[in-house]
């Protein structure tokens, strides 16, 4: 959970929002829920998918901070072999989302009502049916929860939540592999100019 | 490069590892590895009576060592036998690596005869553990396990391998470079903060070293006297740092914790500044968390960055090894004394003398400990079990060197003794080894006796026989209100037991013959067990109840020395 002021999201009190970078080998996701369950940490949400380096993945969790300090999460996580690199994303201005599904009951007489509620969160309809309709939102978890509380009157059949993912602001990044300077170099130069941030021609 | 099948690509890269023994256990699914194994003389391969033992004799052998122990199970029931001495292995962060053979790779995940996940089972008691589905695989897992095990704090690692990966043949590459881009242990030390420790060293008044295991890992026991004496800082150790710094050494002022020397608790407790180094601030040892010496400053100094303020908020943290970080610091402290200090220390090591024997017709365990030291002119390595006879052989033989005492300390397993002492025994030949272990740990690996027959090994067997669990007892006795249950043992005969197996016995049941039996041991060219039946209601002492602080360890009560 969050709350976002002038754009800046903050975690919410005793929540942080931990990225690790790790080996996309079997087991890894197993060996670290089965530390955070093994010291107690705990977990609000754990994401998994690709990242932009082959054969590492990013995980991004949402620890309750008040469980554990959360030095200790991420000494522990660098103990195991697997990951790469932790970083604590709550000390940084970052970019948070997450997606989320809800099929909602509804008829002929309320869709109306749901689509104006679901134009408001700028929510998009991925399915609808005579008498349901998948709503699907992307925002922070605060509008997440503002948008499964007003269609909770007409009846939730189904919610599924991706849990939280995040980047930080600006420049910097949380990654370790090279971003191979000369491969994206020659790419610019193919396409007539120069890496962003370098002098432009003019100068040469 | 040439082709090679699974099995014989993992024992030529164990023995490229170093590895020159075994301890395992055959079963199905290793047969193929068996198969292979005459074709590797170089590396000994020790037969067990049970797995657990196997992974306790690898973990003896590197204790006694400091080089990797290596242990093999088949699948099923052979790879879960192994995993109480993993787990051993894996809290006193000793390198022990683990060789599993698993079901055919279609078979997996199938509930085949005799699969187990052993992968699964040991990811939260080992420092990395490998599935191996591909027999190009083996070279760089076997590189790579046994890199992790060994190096930063060392800590088992267990390689599973589907009986056909054995079988099956690649082209065989063994890789000269590794990069494992998620492990690149800190062993350096931050140059700011040993400066920053080095004042805080400068300023103190009270100081105190505390050594740990770490200190013998890193082979830093002649860094931490060198320091030690510089800056005229008395030194203490863990349990499992006993060794690392002499105890003949007249700053050495013992061990500390739940059975730890009454002076060296005071010590700790009264500091004005800590240096643990290689050390990890555990209960047993620091007593009740919230009321250790308030206000004392600590400098920690260890490889893990995780053990550091994990359980004390630490003023200077150092993530380095004792032998990198050690020297330097001992460089940068002010040569000095601190008399006061020393003296009070002195004072509180006469007024509590924690390690009298008092005098007593009985066979009291300390003296046959204290007999045992003075016969061997304290030059045996000792290997001891879980219990009063650990705590008494931790107290009353005095340690000279690193390595001399091998006991588990962080896992606390009955029956490590033996197989341990098998394993220390194989690791350095040469060495006087003796395995004193309880009455109630003995039996839990007693056959492993049939190894010391098969593999003509000269251990010495001491068994603190007193009919009881006796840590057990001493805790019904005095914290159940002397409600003793499930306690009291009948003990078989263990001379005729030795005998079955082809061991000299010897049974002690006076004082007087506690000396000459020692000796008849140590002339007597093979292995030997001595059934000492010593006092049956003798308590370990000094005492901080489970729960409470350093400042609150309990002495011998008066009614006890008077029996």
């Amino acid at each position: 959970m969050n709350t976002a002021v002038n754009g800046v999201v903050k975690d919410r009190a005793g929540h942080h929002t931990v990225v690790a970078i790790v080996e996309d080998k079997p087991g890894v996701l197993m060996r670290v829920s089965s530390l955070f369950r093994r010291r107690g940490f705990n977990i609000e949400s754990l994401t998994v998918g690709h990242s932009e380096a082959e054969g590492l993945s990013r995980m991004t969790i949402v620890v309750d901070g008040t469980s554990a300090p959360i030095d200790q999460v991420e000494k522990q996580l660098y103990k195991l072999i697997d990951v790469v690199k932790v970083t604590d994303l709550s000390q940084e201005d970052m970019v948070a989302r997450e997606l989320a599904m809800i099929k909602v009951r509804c008829n002929n007489v309320n869709r109306h009502e749901l689509l104006d509620i679901a134009n408001v969160f700028r929510a998009d309809v991925v399915d609808i049916a005579t008498n349901s309709i998948i709503l699907q939102v992307v925002g922070d978890e605060d509008k997440i929860d503002g948008l499964v509380k007003m269609c909770e009157p007409y009846g939730i059949r189904e919610l599924s939540r991706t849990g939280r993912i995040a980047m930080v602001r600006g420049t910097k990044t949380t990654t370790v592999h090279d971003p191979e300077p000369e491969r994206i170099r020659q790419f610019h130069a193919s396409q007539g100019r120069r890496v962003e941030g370098e002098l432009p021609f003019s100068s040469d | 490069m040439a082709r090679m099948t699974g099995a014989q690509m993992v024992l030529d890269g164990l023995q490229r590892e170093g590895v020159d023994t075994i301890f395992g256990y055959p079963g199905g699914v290793v047969l193929p590895l068996y198969d292979t194994l005459p074709q590797f003389p170089g590396i000994r391969h020790i037969l067990v009576r049970h797995e657990q033992s196997a992974a306790h004799m690898a973990d003896g052998y590197a204790r006694a060592s400091g080089r990797m122990g290596t242990c093999l199970g088949t699948s099923g029931p052979g790879a879960t036998n192994l995993v109480t001495g993993i787990c051993t292995s894996w809290m006193d962060s000793t390198p022990v690596f683990a060789l599993t053979g698993n079901v055919a790779r279609s078979l997996l995940g199938r509930d085949g005869f005799q699969e187990a996940d052993i992968t699964g089972i040991t990811h939260s008691i080992t420092k990395h553990n490998y599935l191996v589905m591909r027999p190009e695989e083996i070279p760089l897992t076997v590189r790579e396990a046994a890199h992790i095990c060994r190096t930063g704090r060392p800590g088992p690692v267990l390689v599973d391998i589907p009986k056909d990966v054995f079988q099956e043949t690649a082209e065989y590459d063994w890789p000269e470079q590794i990069n494992l881009r998620g492990y690149k242990p800190t062993v350096d030390g931050h140059a700011g903060m040993i400066r920053r420790a080095a004042e805080l060293i400068d300023q103190a008044e009270r100081p105190i070293i505390i050594a740990g295991h770490g200190v013998i890992w890193s082979d830093a026991q002649a860094a931490l006297v060198e320091l030690a004496e510089k800056a005229g800082i008395p030194v203490i150790t863990t349990f499992l740092g006993i060794g690392g710094f002499p105890e003949s050494h007249p700053l050495s002022y013992g061990w500390l914790g739940m059975h730890g020397m009454f002076y060296a608790n005071m010590a700790a407790d009264k500091a004005d500044l800590v240096i643990g180094v290689g050390m990890r601030f555990d209960d047993r040892a620091m007593g009740r968390f919230k009321d250790f010496n308030p206000g004392v400053k600590i400098v920690h100094i260890d490889i893990d960055p995780a053990e550091i303020g994990k359980n004390f908020p630490v003023a200077v943290p150092i993530v380095g090894s004792a032998e990198n970080v050690l020297p330097r610091l001992a460089e940068q402290v002010k040569e000095t004394k601190h008399p006061q200090w020393v003296r009070w220390i002195d004072q509180q090591r006469e007024e509590h003398p924690s390690l009298y024997i008092r005098e007593s017709r009985r066979m009291l365990p300390q003296y046959v400990v204290r007999t045992l030291y003075e016969e061997t002119n304290g030059d045996a390595n000792i290997v001891t079990g879980v219990g009063q006879h650990q705590m008494w052989a931790g107290q009353h033989y005095f340690y000279k060197r690193p390595r001399q005492l091998i006991t588990s300390g962080g896992l606390g397993t009955m029956g490590f003794e033996l197989p341990a002492a098998i394993g220390a025994q194989v690791a350095c030949p040469e060495t006087e080894t003796w395995a004193i272990c309880g009455d109630g740990g003995f039996q839990m690996t007693l056959q492993e006796m049939a190894v010391l027959v098969d593999e003509g090994l000269p251990v010495k067997i001491a068994i603190f026989n007193n009919g009881y669990l006796g840590m057990v007892r001493q805790w019904q006795h005095l914290f159940y209100d002397k409600n003793l249950v499930a306690v009291a043992m009948t003990q078989p005969d263990f001379v005729k037991l030795a005998d079955a197996y082809g061991i000299r016995g010897l049974r002690v049941e006076t004082k007087a013959e506690v000396a000459s039996a020692i000796r008849e041991a140590r002339t007597y060219k093979g292995p030997m067990l001595i059934d000492f039946q010593i006092d049956q209601e003798e308590n370990v002492w000094p005492m901080v109840p489970a729960g409470a602080a350093l400042s609150e360890t309990i002495e011998a009560p008066a009614e006890e020395l008077a029996r």
